[in-house]
């Protein structure tokens, strides 16, 4: 009997579960899982003088990434990342603030904003960006025409232009998880603060942000994580001179041909990044408010 | 005793939806005001106008002589228990109830010492460090009510802070609020929607209906002297009839309604001709079986319904209008469905000045002409 019920059981959970998680699952299995497990086998691999990857044990690619000049990259794209996260919460907060809290019609209007420059390849905003910026750009020419600039003045490839790029791609990542902290914020309790006498300032410190500090954290984790392994934006603006983890591993793979160092590079990038999503946990984070 | 708050012709719009009409209030120093009225009638508004929350569209609103309308709600010395306790869910109970003293930044030693004195007058003594989700309802509403009440303000404004609680804890922290208002000689100003509680706190209520004050006196006189017909119904049970006063002999007034009429004390402010409403409270309505001198009354028996040690009877009028009288329990009954003749001693009933009859005066007027 209850033998029967569990067989029934059994077929009734199985076939819808295969039917729509079974298609996903498959393709992860083979896009994600698998290459991954090639790219951590590869990076234990020798390579021959033309570079073709020799399946035979070695960990020498991983004590190659130990070399200064590895390491000096490593530090970069740290710094690069972390600024970046910065500019994005100075700038990101209280935009979100004020799209969360606003009680006029244009809310969504506001909100559109932030989503609007998802329709177009980010790739394409930052060879716009290079255009703008450029030599016979619109912004040089508009300060030399205001003499605030000559012909010597050059605003591409350099690690600013690449943070500002940076910034323009991942604001976005951040102002969306301090929208969802801030609009769950309970407008009595600012009303509270004020009532026992806290200025708007006090209540920022005191309640407001304490209260969304976890949008403030997953909107962090959002930004810094891609940061760190985005190439494309310092190779467009910032050309060879701001080199972070990204470009190297795009490097290895596409113009040294050394596969198996790029590997060992993108394992180290995978390993720090879920050093980071672990302390992220530790501290309290929420996985769903990073969208995972 | 002074006055504390004034308000003076104060509106408030929200677009073209006019909250609060031309409302004149003034609250004495240390009393036990209540505004009473459904949800809508604009209480909630008037108190957020106090604390600052709001800003009155037009008007003066006046804490201790002084106008405030322009001030924060930081810069007044008036507290807020609110509706949802607003506590900080990110901080303990201690650090909830010491959020004013340290805005105002009151050293250390004398935080801790206040804050533990007034954690006991509210009794929660070792919450200290205990987060608000950690209390039950009623634990919340005094700790919303300690973190107030610490700052020693002028006024207090309660916005029916018993509402979340269930009937018990709600009486039993009906008498508490009374008991720490008496204590700490604070002027109360709290809002509620239920009659009962207002009359057992209040030393006065006013009666809030569509954006005015109906009428601002103290619990008996609304009850036993309401001011309009509307105050008449909304505080307690009663009976209300339309009429026309038609003699006036000796402070007694004789009204025709439009089942005959009756009798009722009245005073100078009342003229013949004039449409009025009479309301009496079923249990000074009385009943006999012979007609009454004076009373052209009668009704028709349709229930009785025992309520304790009151029973209620059910009469009905010639025109359909249902009675509610009430008698003590174990007297003779006429039976179901028997006629009798309903009356009152006049001065057990009130006459009330019924402002809808004015449109007809006016056509009777436009009439004439």
């Amino acid at each position: 009997m209850s033998g029967k019920a569990s067989k029934h059981e059994f077929r009734s959970n199985t076939l819808p579960a295969l039917v729509t998680v079974g298609p996903v699952a498959l393709l992860l299995l083979f896009l994600v899982v698998a290459p991954l497990i090639l790219v951590a086998v590869m990076s234990f691999c020798k390579t021959d003088e033309y570079y073709n990857v020799v399946y035979e044990f070695t960990a020498a690619n991983y004590g190659k990434l130990l070399s200064v000049d590895y390491v000096k990259i490593y530090a970069r794209s740290l710094l690069i990342s972390f600024i970046t996260t910065l500019i994005c919460v100075l700038i990101g907060y209280p935009f979100a603030y004020i799209i969360a809290r606003t009680k006029s019609k244009k809310k969504k209007l506001l909100y559109m904003l932030v989503i609007i420059p998802f329709w177009t390849n980010s790739l394409i905003r930052i060879y716009g960006w290079r255009s703008f910026l450029g030599n016979s750009g619109w912004l040089i020419k508009i300060l030399t025409l205001l003499h605030l600039a000559d012909g010597s003045v050059d605003l591409l490839y350099k690690t600013g232009t690449t943070i500002l790029g940076m910034v323009y791609c991942f604001v976005p990542f951040m102002v969306l998880p301090l929208y969802t902290a801030i609009e769950k914020l309970d407008g009595s309790l600012l009303e509270a603060s004020s009532d026992l006498g806290a200025r708007p300032v006090r209540t920022l410190f005191e309640v407001i942000l304490p209260l969304t500090s976890g949008g403030i954290f997953s909107g962090c984790i959002m930004v810094f994580i891609p940061c760190l392994g985005y190439f494309f934006v310092s190779n467009i603006l910032g050309g060879g001179n701001t080199d972070m983890i990204g470009n190297l591993i795009e490097r290895q793979f596409k113009s040294a041909n050394n596969w198996p160092l790029g590997a060992a590079l993108s394992i180290i990038l995978i390993l720090v990044t879920i050093l980071l999503v672990k302390i992220y946990q530790k501290l309290g984070g929420d996985m769903d408010s990073l969208g995972v | 005793m002074g006055t504390i708050v004034e308000m003076i012709g104060v509106n408030k719009r929200y677009g073209s939806n006019h909250v609060v009409k031309d409302l004149n209030l003034t609250v004495n120093e240390g009393e036990f005001l209540t505004l009473l009225g459904s949800s809508g009638c604009g209480k909630t508004t008037t108190l957020r106008m106090i604390a600052g929350f709001e800003e009155p569209s037009t008007g003066t609103i006046k804490v201790e002589g002084v106008p405030v309308e322009e001030k924060e709600p930081y810069e007044r010395n008036v507290n807020t228990v609110f509706q949802t306790y607003a506590l900080f869910p990110h901080k303990t109970i201690f650090d909830n109830i010491a959020y004013g003293l340290k805005m105002k930044k009151v050293p250390k030693p004398e935080i801790k010492e206040r804050v533990l004195e007034m954690m006991e007058m509210v009794q929660l003594s070792g919450f200290e460090k205990r987060y608000p989700s950690q209390l039950s309802g009623g634990q919340k509403q005094r700790v919303a009510i300690a973190r107030a009440l610490i700052n020693r303000p002028r006024v207090l404004l309660l916005d029916e802070p018993l509402g979340a609680l269930d009937l018990k804890l709600r009486k039993q922290m009906q008498l508490e609020l009374k008991r720490l208002q008496k204590k700490l000689n604070i002027t109360f100003i709290y809002v509620t929607h239920d009659q009962e509680e207002a009359l057992t706190m209040s030393d006065r209520i006013a009666i809030m209906h569509d954006g005015i004050v109906d009428q601002l006196d103290t619990p008996t006189e609304i009850y036993e002297h309401p001011a309009t017909r509307f105050v008449a119904t909304f505080i307690g049970e009663t009976n209300t009839y339309d009429g026309c006063v038609t003699s006036i002999h000796e402070g007694v007034a004789t009204v025709t309604l439009e089942n005959g009429a009756v009798k009722v004390k009245c005073d100078d402010s009342f003229s013949i001709l004039e449409y009025a409403t009479i309301s009496v409270r079923p249990e000074k309505m009385r009943f006999q079986t012979t007609p009454h001198d004076g009373f052209e009354l009668v009704a028709i028996v349709k229930d009785y319904i025992y309520v304790g040690a009151v029973l209620k009877c059910i009469v009905s009028l010639p025109n359909g209008n249902e009675l509610k009288i009430e008698r003590l329990a174990g007297q003779e009954l006429p039976p179901i469905g028997s006629r009798i003749y309903p009356y009152w001693e006049p001065e057990d009933a009130v006459l009330i000045h019924n402002d809808s009859y004015k449109i007809f005066k006016i056509l009777d007027e436009i009439k004439l002409a």
